[in-house]
């Protein structure tokens, strides 16, 4: 293989990363709620808004971004659930998706009045640097997003298997009068399921913004990669959003690389077609 | 025959409007409701009484609006053309995203259509043949009558009233034939309808592919009226948006709901869009936005939906003999 075709490999790797970080906040709340949240991608977005204004204002980067992002973005969260989906949740399938997608709408065209539509960017030394290593050349910026990511998507999976907060979380999502009869709360831990989900986006917001442009459509492309990543991976499946996310990652980085950058989001957009025909269980999903 | 006075007594004044309201922006806003209660409704048949939210439903209108216009660009034929090639195309694509994704869950339709829709404005974006971003224009000059290419909305006013007519006869006639009953019995429980033989995936399908033609009509009438389609125009996201509002807002699932929708939507953005020039549209799908929140929390069978319960209740009547008394011919 050539360095080159390394070199891009990692890239989507590294992006990859991201995309499963946001991803599996997604499928946390299929798994647990039966929801998808049409508004993932504008979580993303506004994300990497919280991250833009902490360096206008503050003049701090990622290391200050992220938790802001994830604060911010856990808050919405929680507010979201409590005011729309916890009373959406019961309705009909019809009120589900235009709850979720209207959300989607009303973040979007505010960021689109409050920050206009022009692309935004973070300074390139934000965080500064490449790295030469075995002959291929990676962005700071990058690694720093893919290994940070790659971290705290591994800290959710651990965090829903090996904690009480985890198992009862499972509990409610298995059977929630069930769980309300041990003594859980099913609309604590859905309010948690929310916060944390929505807090992932928002790290992954943060760090993307770091070497990605930001604009209010971004969430637009990120909520369909997210929904690729998530059927591909099986619906919720935690390590199966991994997997997929740096499978896409990957997928991307090389059609960009092979066909050129304006095919990649139609290779896919193509491949998750593809999947839905051959294989809807995703890769890893039950039957 | 009594349940149809009041449909009559509508339709004798929405003739009639254009003959009173005579001015050009009038006449124009009359069109464009129309135009988009044809939309709207088609989006209904699937979004409303089948249960299945596409949010993608911008690709057929798409296909009609490319079909009118390219048959002119490319073969210098009348646009009207494209309506039956548009029609032909948006059942196929129906077809294809429809037979994996309506065995699924309702939530995998909605992502697929809403996949399919960028897939499909990414392709054209970047085809040349299909005018890329420039897009494709049809007859600047009218050759015949047939190029339905005028200058006054008032043609367009009434051509548009007879699709409009014709989409409410075709859901009508569906709703209460025997597909209207299947799709009424999965929408109520898809397990149950099917333990009692009704081929739910199959229903679900045919009410997509009729939607989706129906839309491409639509989407061709568009296409004559401005003259032009572009990715944006034809194919954005925000088209698909405003047929499922406007059909959520009046009433999703109920005959005259997109109608009513429509009829309150369209004068709204067209009065923003004036009023607050370019920075009105943002500011238009904000307001869009929060309908919908509001819709889905509140009132998800819409307007239509309330005020007959409203009704009811002035009536005094218990909820049971309201309902009775509604269905009653």
């Amino acid at each position: 293989m050539s360095p080159i075709l390394v070199q891009v490999i990692v890239g989507g790797l590294l992006l990859g990363a991201v995309y499963a970080l946001f991803s599996s906040g997604l499928t946390l709340i299929w798994g647990m709620m039966n929801i998808v949240n049409f508004a993932h991608g504008d979580f993303v977005m506004l994300g990497m808004y919280v991250a833009f204004m902490v360096w206008t204002l503050l003049g701090a980067g990622p290391l200050l971004g992220a938790p802001a992002a994830a604060l911010v973005l856990a808050t919405l969260g929680i507010i979201v659930y409590f005011g729309l989906i916890r009373s959406v949740m019961k309705g009909p399938m019809l009120a589900q998706i235009l709850g979720t997608f209207g959300l989607a709408l009303l973040l979007r065209y505010s960021a689109f009045g409050f920050f206009g539509a022009n692309f935004l960017t973070l300074p390139e030394n934000i965080v500064g640097g490449t790295f030469d290593m075995f002959g291929i050349r990676i962005q700071a910026s990058r690694l720093l997003a893919g290994v940070v990511a790659l971290l705290v998507t591994l800290g959710l999976h651990l965090l829903l298997t090996r904690t009480s907060l985890g198992s009862k979380m499972l509990a409610v999502a298995e059977d929630s009068t069930a769980a309300q009869l041990m003594g859980i709360r099913p609309d604590s831990m859905q309010a948690i399921a929310w916060a944390i989900a929505a807090g992932a986006t928002g790290i992954a917001g943060a760090l993307i913004a770091t070497f990605f442009y930001i604009a209010p459509t971004v969430g637009e492309t990120l909520g369909i990669v997210a929904f690729v990543t998530v059927s591909l991976g099986g619906f919720g499946s935690v390590p199966g959003a991994l997997v997929a996310g740096l499978l896409i990652g990957v997928i991307e980085s090389v059609s960009a690389y092979w066909i050129g950058a304006i095919y990649k989001d139609i290779v896919v957009y193509s491949l998750f077609l593809c999947f839905l025909w051959f294989r809807p269980q995703g890769l890893m999903g039950k039957t | 025959m009594r349940r149809w006075i009041w449909p009559a007594i509508a339709l004798a004044l929405v003739i009639a409007y254009p003959l009173v309201f005579t001015t050009p922006f009038q006449q124009r806003l009359g069109a464009l409701i129309l135009l988009y209660a044809i939309a709207a409704s088609a989006w209904n048949i699937v979004g409303g009484y089948a249960g299945q939210v596409s949010v993608g439903h911008v690709v057929f209108f798409g296909c009609g609006a490319y079909a009118a216009m390219a048959a002119y660009a490319h073969f210098g034929l009348v646009p009207l053309v494209g309506i039956p090639v548009g029609a032909a195309v948006a059942v196929l694509i129906a077809a294809v995203i429809g037979v994996p994704t309506l065995r699924l869950s309702g939530h995998y339709f909605s992502m697929a259509t809403i996949a399919v829709a960028e897939l499909v404005r990414l392709v054209v974006t970047n085809t040349d043949y299909l005018g890329a971003a420039v897009g494709l224009s049809g007859p600047t000059v009218p050759r015949t009558v047939f190029d339905l290419s005028f200058t006054s909305a008032l043609p367009y006013y009434y051509v548009f009233l007879t699709v409009l007519v014709i989409t409410l006869l075709i859901t009508w006639w569906m709703a209460n034939s025997r597909m209207g009953f299947y799709l009424r019995a999965i929408k109520d429980s898809e397990r149950a309808a099917r333990s009692l033989g009704a081929p739910a995936s199959r229903t679900k399908l045919y009410a997509f592919m009729l939607s989706a033609g129906l839309t491409s009509v639509a989407g061709a009438l568009y296409a004559m009226m401005f003259g032009f389609v572009d990715p944006e125009s034809g194919l954005g996201i925000l088209i698909s948006v405003k047929m499922l509002i406007m059909a959520a807002l009046g009433g999703a699932g109920l005959l005259f709901g997109p109608l009513v929708g429509a009829a309150i939507l369209v004068p709204l953005e067209e009065v923003s869009n004036n009023l607050l020039g370019g920075k009105g549209a943002g500011l238009t799908f904000v307001v869009y936005g929060a309908i919908i929140v509001l819709i889905a929390r509140f009132q998800p069978g819409g307007i239509l939906t309330l005020i007959k319960r409203l009704w009811a209740k002035r009536q005094g009547a218990p909820a049971g003999a309201a309902k009775e008394a509604a269905h009653a011919p």
